[in-house]
């Protein structure tokens, strides 16, 4: 078994957006069976919170060049296509 | 089923078919009706309208029946409460992943919230909310308060 992976949410504030996001996503990847770690923060702050997470998941434009995987969707608000982004998710994390 | 956004939505800050020029109209429409009914203090108008420009809220939907959730930091807020709006034809938000790509927007919820924990849970409602196709074109056709209350109910 692998070590738990930490996964950055990330959204405009890094409040509530990033909030709804992260617990549907770690629901989602507990019904998959896998467990994450997760933080959160604003999209700008990225950079300055990376070093020890594996994925970026954010609903806000991301700074380019984080040097760490990143996938930035609305899926987990809208719905469309949340089941392909979470198989991208998982495939990160798998990695 | 959306709870708190139905406790949370004033009957009379609710727009029902309304004409707007632009994103800018629409929030200032609902954002002078929250701040009537005594919500918002009056920098709330203006202190959405310049998060809109550097964080905007569109969520695309697909085709030109897009969403968007528009909101401000706790300081412009004296109560909690949603204004909501469908418009006749639709006006351009910005896309929150992709600021530079615009979207035909027919739906609009306008939050005014002081509390994290109530703003997850209300964004978590109108996520619920946008995910069923049905009830976002039901929404976009409801003609009185009632109408829409009872949809979400």
């Amino acid at each position: 078994m692998n070590k738990q992976k930490t996964v950055l949410f990330a959204c405009g504030t890094g409040i509530a957006t990033s909030t709804v996001v992260a617990h549907a996503v770690e629901d989602a990847l507990k019904e998959r069976g896998i467990r994450i770690n997760t933080r959160q923060c604003k999209a700008t702050e990225v950079a300055s919170n990376i070093d020890d997470v594996d994925l970026v998941v954010s609903t806000a434009q991301l700074p380019k060049d984080l040097g760490k995987p990143s996938i930035t969707t609305l899926a987990f608000l809208t719905g469309i296509g949340k089941t392909d982004v979470l198989d991208q998710i998982e495939a990160a994390l798998r990695d | 089923m959306a709870q708190a956004l139905i406790e949370h939505l004033d009957p009379g800050a609710i727009l029902l078919g309304v004409r707007a020029a632009s994103d800018r109209e629409v929030i200032e429409l609902l954002a002078e009706r929250l701040f009537a009914l005594g919500y918002v203090r009056e920098s709330y108008g203006e202190a959405v309208l310049a998060r809109e420009a550097s964080l905007p809220t569109g969520l695309p939907l697909g085709a030109d029946g897009n969403v968007a959730v528009p909101h401000t930091d706790p300081e412009h807020v004296l109560k909690a409460g949603i204004a909501f709006a469908s418009l006749a034809e639709p006006v351009e938000f910005a896309n929150m992943e992709n600021p530079e790509e615009k979207l035909k927007v027919r739906l609009v919820f306008l939050m005014a919230l002081n509390d994290k924990d109530k703003q997850i849970e209300l964004l978590q409602e109108i996520a619920g909310t946008i995910q069923s196709p049905e009830l976002i074109a039901a929404l976009g056709q409801a003609k009185s308060t009632q109408d829409v209350l009872q949809l979400l109910r």
